[in-house]
């Protein structure tokens, strides 16, 4: 069985449907593409996948366990990270802190009697947090507020924060919006490490197709709420349902 | 169906009061974002001042006019104008506290111009209060509640006409839709804001003076519950559809005659779930209605196509100052506590000791506003509970009061964690609204059968006694009460040092990112609402131990919002806040005592001032001010020469 295999996700809001019988399979360690046009349904099946939102049909396993009633907490728990569209930090916390309270309810020995006893000494520097943090590049900025760092730092931190919790599957939620050129550059080719230094699963909603491409192996198409073609970027590009989707209908 | 008419007809003129408040409200939040939680110190505002023109010989027209047409609508814009306008892409809770600032400091603002000695029979608006003017199935009409259904009709039609018939109304009507669309069709949408308020005002301060003689005095706190019957109303429409919040209010206020009529007259029921009612409906509309809780979730009508709400200011911090805050802290506490002990006169003493109770129940604020984002507006209630548990144990089965103290905070603790378990489906406004309900709800039912609060009478509550000492002076109870607040102090700082802490402010920071790491939000609310409350209680029962006998009147709701206003004042992040609290609480009440008893309303206005600057000092104002100081003063220190 593959890491992820979520089967016939249907999604409507009121009359609108947002997914329609979508399935998806992802195996261990694979990077997949999640492209589409804007209103496709990329976010709303992401939200699905990691309990965010429910819906109503399909089936999704994680691991051979199917997960579509835990709460988003107990799927973050067995392995399924995530970052998102509109960055969402911890206001009034630095990086670091960012990254040591992911890995605080990691190590879910968050006991309240514990902290009433002091056993739980919960800014001791960890060495997870700090290897982290050199590998992201976010050493020299780790004990600024958030709120002082850049779209492209911020980011890094959503990602750090994610893969301190050792995932197996990565859904990262349009990473390049926000980024300049060089920023977006730099931030696949971190990815592109992380992978190959952890073997995360990814799944990528993406509009920069070049990014799409220095990251992943294959991707789905989506477009109103229909998956409508998958496999490699270039080839499912060079489809004419895609383009159809894309650009319109010739008439 | 004679008896069934005879009981809903005297409901109309109450349902008419709250479809106008619920109309109102429901304008500007669809059309602003923000919740005028000041809506129901706006409708006081005019009756008072209507009260007080028509007693000086003015005639009735003349009144309505000043009250109703002139200062309402001229309060409620400078209002929007001067605060509201400014936080309408703000967090939710910076919204609310501001709001609630509002709704503290205006009551008391005209307590303070007008005087506050008790206003007696409030005049009726039009026809005359006495006479009855004809009977309808039973019931004798009397001027009162007839001019009250008349004017409410005509108002209605005058406003729907307006609104169908005049350009003005149909651009009000689009903004109720879609503000951003108005703007984006080319059209002023401050100048439609502003006609908004004005009508919403104007509606709120005609409610106040038609619903003032429907009461034997005219208070307040009245007009706090006529903003939840009218928020309820409101709800009742999702918060969106006009016409449903208009029948709403309607309804609810033949509902509540009803139910005066049907439930067996002297009982707890008839005396206590009639006027709660309301409340009742709030909480119950709130936890079932999905489409109002999603709503209220993701807090604001302008969500999803105004850009993301600014971060909150950052706090003067940075490493050096927290430890010499935290060290001056130590040094400070420890002088006030020789102090006490040696030569503060024993009437200080006893003041100063009050401060201690209320510091603990101010943590409970910290603890679950400051620490974790939650508001809660119904610690004053909690409080009680730990007080009427201490009380209840202590006199009637001869416990300690030591038992009575820990069993307080148990007993508030539990009902705390039952609270926020229906409350973990809401979030921001809608949990806000549902305490503040529950804490009315206590104060109406709860609070007056004679095993719990008693009622107005109260129950007394003994000194505690530990083998041979008894904690009768002053200066024992003093170290006692000094004693707890340590050790109500650790426990607080233990959970913010500890992952709970950490877990808690990235909860504050973004509930959607904190689950998506592993954090159990559920179990992580029930958790830090079971603490508060065991604080409260605690704070409450140390209360109560220390006055003697003590009544609900002591933790009504009102009182609620101004321990929240009060510590969102004086510092809401830290345990030093707590304490700033609830020692300038205290202190500055036992200030005020010396002036004349109308200026004692100066307390409610300072700290109501207070929480509006909430937005600018996250932190609270007192204590970025005390931050500032010391950041000066060591700055001076260390580099001589850059303060000129």
């Amino acid at each position: 069985m593959a890491l992820l295999e979520a089967t016939g996700i249907s999604k409507r809001y009121g009359g609108i449907v947002a997914l329609d019988d979508v399935s998806v399979q992802i195996e261990t360690g694979e990077a997949v593409g999640l492209v589409g046009p804007n209103g496709a349904g990329k976010t709303t099946l992401f939200d699905c996948l990691n309990g965010v939102r429910h819906f109503d049909a399909g089936e999704i396993y994680f691991r051979s366990r199917r997960i579509d009633h835990l709460p988003v907490f107990e799927r973050a728990r067995l392995g399924i990270g995530r970052t998102f569209q509109r960055l969402e930090l911890f206001a009034g916390m630095s990086a670091r802190e960012h990254l040591m309270v992911a890995e605080r309810v990691h190590r879910a020995d968050g006991r309240l009697w514990k902290d009433m006893i002091g056993r739980a000494k919960a800014r001791a520097p960890v060495a997870r947090v700090e290897e982290l943090l050199v590998e992201l590049g976010l050493d020299a900025v780790a004990d600024d507020p958030i709120e002082s760092l850049s779209q492209g730092h911020g980011r890094l931190v959503e990602l750090g924060r994610a893969l301190v919790q050792e995932p197996q599957l990565l859904l990262l939620d349009e990473p390049s919006s926000g980024l300049d050129t060089r920023e977006a550059l730099s931030f696949s080719e971190v990815l592109v490490e992380v992978r190959a230094r952890r073997r995360t699963a990814m799944v990528l909603v993406e509009h920069d197709l070049d990014f799409v491409r220095r990251v992943v192996e294959r991707t789905y198409v989506l477009d109103f709420g229909r998956m409508i073609a998958s496999g490699g970027v270039d080839e499912v590009m060079a489809e004419p349902v895609v383009r159809r989707a894309y650009l319109g209908e010739a008439t | 169906m004679t008896q069934f008419l005879s009981y809903a007809i005297p409901g109309l003129p109450y349902g008419c009061v709250f479809a106008l408040m619920a109309v109102g409200l429901v304008l500007t939040y669809q059309t602003s974002g923000v919740f005028n939680l000041a809506y129901g110190a706006q409708a006081y505002a005019s009756a008072l001042i209507f009260y007080v023109c028509v007693n000086a010989g003015w005639p009735n027209w003349a009144g309505f006019l000043t009250a109703v047409v002139v200062v309402a609508p001229l309060l409620g814009l400078a209002m929007d104008r001067f605060l509201y306008r400014f936080i309408r892409s703000a967090p939710v809770l910076v919204k609310l506290v501001s709001a609630l600032g509002m709704l503290i400091a205006i009551p008391s603002a005209l307590q303070l111009i007008f005087g506050n000695e008790a206003r007696l029979a409030p005049p009726s608006l039009w026809l005359a209060p006495g006479s009855v003017y004809f009977h309808l199935a039973g019931d004798a009409i009397n001027g009162t509640e007839l001019s009250t259904v008349i004017v409410t009709l005509a108002v209605v039609l005058l406003a729907s006409l307006m609104s169908h018939f005049t350009q003005i109304g149909l651009r009000m009507r689009a903004m109720a839709e879609s503000p951003r669309m108005v703007q984006l069709a080319g059209i002023n949408s401050e100048r439609v804001g502003v006609a908004i308020w004005v009508l919403s005002s104007f509606l709120a301060g005609l409610a106040g003076v038609l619903l003032a003689p429907l009461f034997a005095e005219l208070q307040a706190l009245n007009f706090t519950d006529l903003l939840v019957a009218a928020i309820a109303a409101a709800a009742l429409g999702s918060l969106t559809s006009l016409p449903l919040a208009f029948w709403g209010g309607i309804g609810l206020g033949v509902v509540q005659e009803l139910l005066g009529g049907y439930l067996p007259s002297g009982s707890v029921l008839s005396s206590g779930l009639r006027p709660a009612l309301p409340f009742v409906v709030l909480i119950g509309l709130l936890l079932a209605l999905p489409g109002l809780r999603e709503r209220w979730f993701h807090d604001d009508p302008l969500a999803g196509c105004d850009p993301p709400p600014p971060p909150m200011a950052a706090t003067i911090g940075g490493h050096g100052l927290e430890e010499l805050l935290r060290g001056g802290g130590w040094l400070v506490l420890a002088t006030f506590f020789v102090s006490c002990v040696t030569w503060v006169p024993s009437n200080w003493t006893f003041t100063l000791t009050q401060g201690i109770a209320y510091s603990i129940i101010f943590l409970s604020i910290v603890l679950l506003t400051g620490m974790s984002g939650q508001i809660s507006l119904c610690q004053a209630t909690f409080a009680g509970i730990g007080a009427f548990t201490c009380a209840q144990l202590a006199t009637h089965f001869g416990l300690s009061v030591f038992v009575g103290i820990v069993a307080g905070g148990a007993v508030a603790a539990a009902l705390g964690a039952v609270v926020a378990m229906p409350a973990l489906r809401l979030g921001g406004l809608a949990l806000a609204l549902a305490t503040l309900a529950f804490g009315l709800l206590a104060d109406n039912v709860g609070f007056q059968f004679s095993w719990s609060g008693n009622g107005e009478s109260g129950v007394n509550v003994p000194r505690p006694q530990l083998g041979s000492i008894e904690f009768t002076s002053g200066k024992a109870f003093f170290v006692l009460a000094f004693i707890l607040l340590i050790i109500c102090s650790a426990v607080v700082l233990a959970i913010r040092q500890g992952t709970t802490g950490r877990e808690l402010a990235a909860m504050r920071g973004s509930e959607l990112a904190a689950a998506s790491i592993g954090t159990n939000l559920a179990k992580l609310k029930v958790t830090v609402f079971a603490v508060a409350a065991a604080l409260a209680g605690v704070g409450g029962a140390l209360y109560g131990s220390l006055q003697g006998t003590v009544s609900p009147d002591d933790f009504n709701s009102l009182l609620s919002l101004v321990f929240m206003v009060v510590v969102v004042t004086t510092g809401v992040y830290t345990v030093q806040g707590a304490i700033q609290a609830g020692m300038a609480y205290v202190i500055l009440y036992q200030l005020l005592d010396y002036l004349p008893s109308q200026w004692r309303n100066l307390f409610p206005i300072l700290f109501g001032l207070g929480a509006i600057t909430y937005a600018l000092h996250p932190e609270g104002v007192v204590e970025w001010q005390k931050r500032r100081v010391v950041e000066v003063v060591v700055s001076w220190r260390k580099h001589p020469e850059t303060v000129g």
